[in-house]
């Protein structure tokens, strides 16, 4: 099997799983998550034996993997789709393969297999809990298994299948068939809980969210299109004619040129994708969902992808770049992920929900990997890209885990609390050993704890090519985004895992079950070692070049230049990085029970701010979703459609009313009818006469005929004899 | 040879005695003998014209028995219509079976 075959296959498993759990295996939950997990490893396999093959070839970026099929006849030319892997799609299909097999492993554990049917429980809702009764007759609460066990396997199955097909594809236009139908995945998974009305609202706001973005990339995609007639990055974005007649040619739509236009449209795309500011507000409510599904959508898949297609079509936003000076595409990109990297991180401060923390400070580092590829730090972004997947996945199945044992607290108790938050738990270190640390591994990963981290030589990167370049602006709204970031990672930690159980709850949590945690050990070992891939060179003093920047920065046309050494930015990282931890384990040492946010006080009414999310959720619903009820409710409803469609439709049927009226009385009525009834009544008239005739004797009838005959017999005889 | 125009009389008087039998009489058996005269009025005639026209030709005779045939089969039927009718109405009078009046 060559290996073009083998990359072609690779999407194949998951989707082959989805229908054979669909339609035939629903049945039994051993064989449905069997057929899930095994087809994932699968994928697996086949994405490890790609990218192993891929980093041994020299100069893959300019010789990547690719094969193609014809696909849509177009006149006399064909659509051509297919596969392609180069050091970017190699990289990605790296870390999705590692995060989706952990995320599927994890959601064995995590949907409670094994365990008791629950008696209260419901598809739709999550599980209640079962009632056990053991040897000595004492009844206990365990946690019962998810209803629709076998469901949740067959959709993180097709979600897989959408993201791979998006990280192989050699065109945009399959891309975004992944795309979309990984759009259509998470509003069925969001909303897999369908019976909470909060999962119900969240599932549309997800979809609805996403799809102003992907409306927007849909039309850059048919730009692109009418404009290059080809959607294959290979003919696009590695073609220098192609690239520059794009840049130089304006689109005649505020001064932009046809490259800016069609990133900038490609981009709301990834703004929707990525939830940047302003379409961030669907992924905090998507934490409805299922804990391995906010893994699935904020680490490994659905998240990554709007980055990677951001960083995808990089060669478009910065067509026309000259002397290092960014094109507008790239400012607006820069832009929106600065500002998001801030504004979510602020947010995340303010969050008790352990989840919500972790969702804000996703949107808030795809904000840093956005503003990298705005300043032009192309392998930045990917490293923070490839390293993020592998310590967000492990935060979020990290807090899955703490939600879970939180949950057996609550059926050990039978209170009625939410597990989600954090003001609720406190002292689980002790509790949750194993989830402690790799929690910690990740959550220092995330907060870029120096040396030791991948997050730290990510985000360094990153700072040092924004540092470097001279975005200074850029550079310390990420300095201050870092130190905020680390803040609340340390704030989310101690509340969690150190001081003394707030509640009862808290006291009787157990640590999960081995598919929930080795999985989180497998991501902690790449939580850590993911960096070491990308140490700059000034580490080993030039002995060893910086792989990463090597093999990734090769996808472009021109290799970029790594950026001088400056122990500024390292120096600013490491002390955001220790300052954030250390000012956020001294502030949160020690909370009570019931107790409330030490920074309430301090921040005053910017924490109320912050805890409502500055309002965004209230401003668009009074921007957006109650026009929209209005223009519903009032002017379709009863202004358009009941007065002016019925009432025109109203106006035709009194018309037709009056001329049918008039017709029938003074055509139908006198002409018509008076025809038929003269008929009638002329046909009648004369029988009555001739009745008089109808005796009903023979004789008087033979009699008649007589006379008749003779007289006929005259008449004949006179006019045929005696005239001639 | 008795003339032919002797015969043609002798058959159209037996027809006129047929025809005012069959118009003047009430007792439909009566007028059921009437229509008999007057068929075999038509078969002197024919059987005459045969005989003094088309002697070689055996048509006129074959046309006689098939008028006899007839006039047997109408009897049969006639017959057995006036059973019929005088078991449903106790009578046979002609203007008495009038039920197909207005």
């Amino acid at each position: 099997m060559t290996i073009e075959t083998l990359i072609w296959l690779i999407p194949l498993p998951p989707l082959l799983a989805f229908f054979f759990i669909i339609l035939f295996a629903h049945r039994s939950n051993r064989f449905s998550h069997s057929i899930a997990v095994g087809a994932a490893l699968l994928s697996w396999l086949g994405s490890m034996i790609v990218f192993f093959t891929a980093i041994q070839v020299e100069h893959l970026g300019e010789h990547p993997f690719v094969s193609q099929i014809p696909w849509l006849p177009l006149g006399d030319t064909w659509f051509e789709i297919g596969v392609q892997i180069d050091p970017l799609s190699a990289v990605t299909l790296f870390f999705v393969a590692w995060t989706v097999l952990m995320i599927f492993l994890y959601s064995v554990g995590y949907h409670n297999f094994g365990q008791p049917k629950g008696e209260h429980d419901r598809p739709g809702l999550p599980p209640h809990g079962a009632a056990v009764t053991d040897v000595h007759s004492h009844t206990h609460q365990v946690p019962s298994i998810e209803p629709m066990y076998a469901r949740f396997f067959a959709f993180i199955g097709l979600f897989a299948f959408g993201m791979y097909t998006l990280v192989i594809s050699d065109n945009l236009l399959t891309l975004f068939v992944g795309w979309e139908i990984m759009g259509l995945c998470s509003y069925l998974l969001i909303g897999f809980w369908y019976g909470k009305t909060s999962a119900r609202a969240a599932m549309i706001k997800a979809f609805m969210t996403t799809r102003v973005g992907d409306v927007f990339m849909l039309l850059g995609i048919v730009y692109l299109y009418s404009e290059t007639g080809t959607l294959n990055y290979r003919e696009i974005f590695y073609n220098p004619e192609t690239l520059q007649h794009l840049a130089e040619t304006s689109s005649g739509f505020l001064g932009l040129s046809i490259a800016g236009l069609i990133g900038i449209l490609l981009f709301i795309g990834t703004v929707g994708k990525s939830a940047q500011w302003p379409l961030h507000v669907w992924l905090p409510d998507a934490m409805e969902g299922p804990t391995p599904v906010s893994a699935m959508i904020h680490a490994a898949t659905m998240v990554s992808a709007g980055v990677y297609l951001v960083i995808r079509i990089f060669p478009i936003l910065s067509a026309g770049m000259e002397h290092g000076e960014p094109t507008t595409a790239m400012t607006v990109v820069a832009f929106i992920g600065t500002f998001t990297a801030l504004f979510a991180a602020t947010i995340a401060v303010a969050q008790n929900d352990i989840k919500r923390v972790l969702a804000y400070s996703t949107i808030s580092q795809l904000g840093y990997m956005v503003a990298a590829v705005g300043i032009g730090a192309y392998v930045a972004a990917t490293f923070h890209l490839f390293t993020h997947a592998f310590f967000k996945a492990l935060l979020f199945l990290g807090s899955g885990s703490v939600i879970h044992g939180m949950e057996h607290g609550i059926l050990h108790t039978g209170k009625h609390i939410d597990p989600n938050d954090m003001y609720n738990m406190g002292g689980l270190r002790k509790k949750l050993p194993l989830t402690f640390l790799t929690f910690l591994i990740g959550g220092f990963a995330l907060a870029g704890f120096p040396i030791v981290t991948s997050g730290f030589w990510s985000k360094d990167e990153i700072l040092a090519d924004a540092f470097g370049h001279g975005h200074l602006v850029v550079f310390l709204v990420l300095a201050l985004s870092a130190l905020i970031t680390a803040f609340y990672t340390m704030r989310q930690i101690s509340l969690t895992f150190f001081g003394a159980p707030r509640t009862k709850e808290a006291e009787h949590a157990v640590e999960s079950k081995w598919t929930m945690t080795m999985p989180l050990v497998i991501l902690a070992v790449f939580a850590i070692s993911a960096g070491w891939i990308g140490l700059p060179a000034w580490i080993t003093a030039g002995a060893l070049p910086n792989w990463f920047h090597e093999f990734v920065g090769g996808t472009l046309l021109e290799h970029p230049e790594a950026v001088e050494v400056n122990i500024i930015p390292v120096l600013t990282s490491m002390v955001v990085a220790l300052g954030g931890l250390g000012l956020g384990a001294w502030v949160y040492r020690n909370v009570q029970a019931g107790e409330s946010d030490p920074l309430e006080k301090a921040l005053g009414p910017l924490h109320k701010l912050l805890k409502n999310k500055y309002y965004f959720d209230e401003l668009y619903n009074f921007l957006f979703v109650r026009p929209a009820y209005w223009m519903a409710a009032v002017f379709t409803s009863v202004w358009m459609d009941r007065k002016v469609i019925d009432g025109i439709l109203h106006w035709f049927a009194y018309i037709t009313g009056v001329i049918g009226n008039s017709l029938r009385d003074y055509f139908d009525k006198p002409v018509v009818n008076g025809f038929g009834d003269f008929v009638g009544e002329s046909t009648k008239r004369i029988g009555v006469w001739f009745r008089a005739i109808q005796t009903g004797r023979i004789q008087q009838y033979m009699i008649l005929a007589l006379i008749s005959m003779v007289f006929f017999s005259v008449v004949f005889y006179y006019f045929f004899f005696l005239v001639p | 040879m008795i003339p032919l125009s002797w015969i043609l009389t002798f058959s159209a008087a037996l027809f006129g005695i047929g025809l005012f039998g069959v118009l003047s009489r009430k007792n439909a058996i009566a007028i059921l003998m009437g229509i008999e005269l007057m068929l075999n009025a038509v078969n002197v005639n024919l059987v005459a014209f045969w005989r003094y026209r088309t002697p070689e030709n055996i048509a006129g005779q074959v046309f006689a028995v098939i008028v006899f045939a007839v006039a047997a089969a109408e009897v049969a039927v006639g017959l057995a219509l006036f059973i019929s009718v005088y078991r449903l109405r106790n009578t046979v009078s002609a203007d008495e079976i009038d039920l197909l009046k207005w």
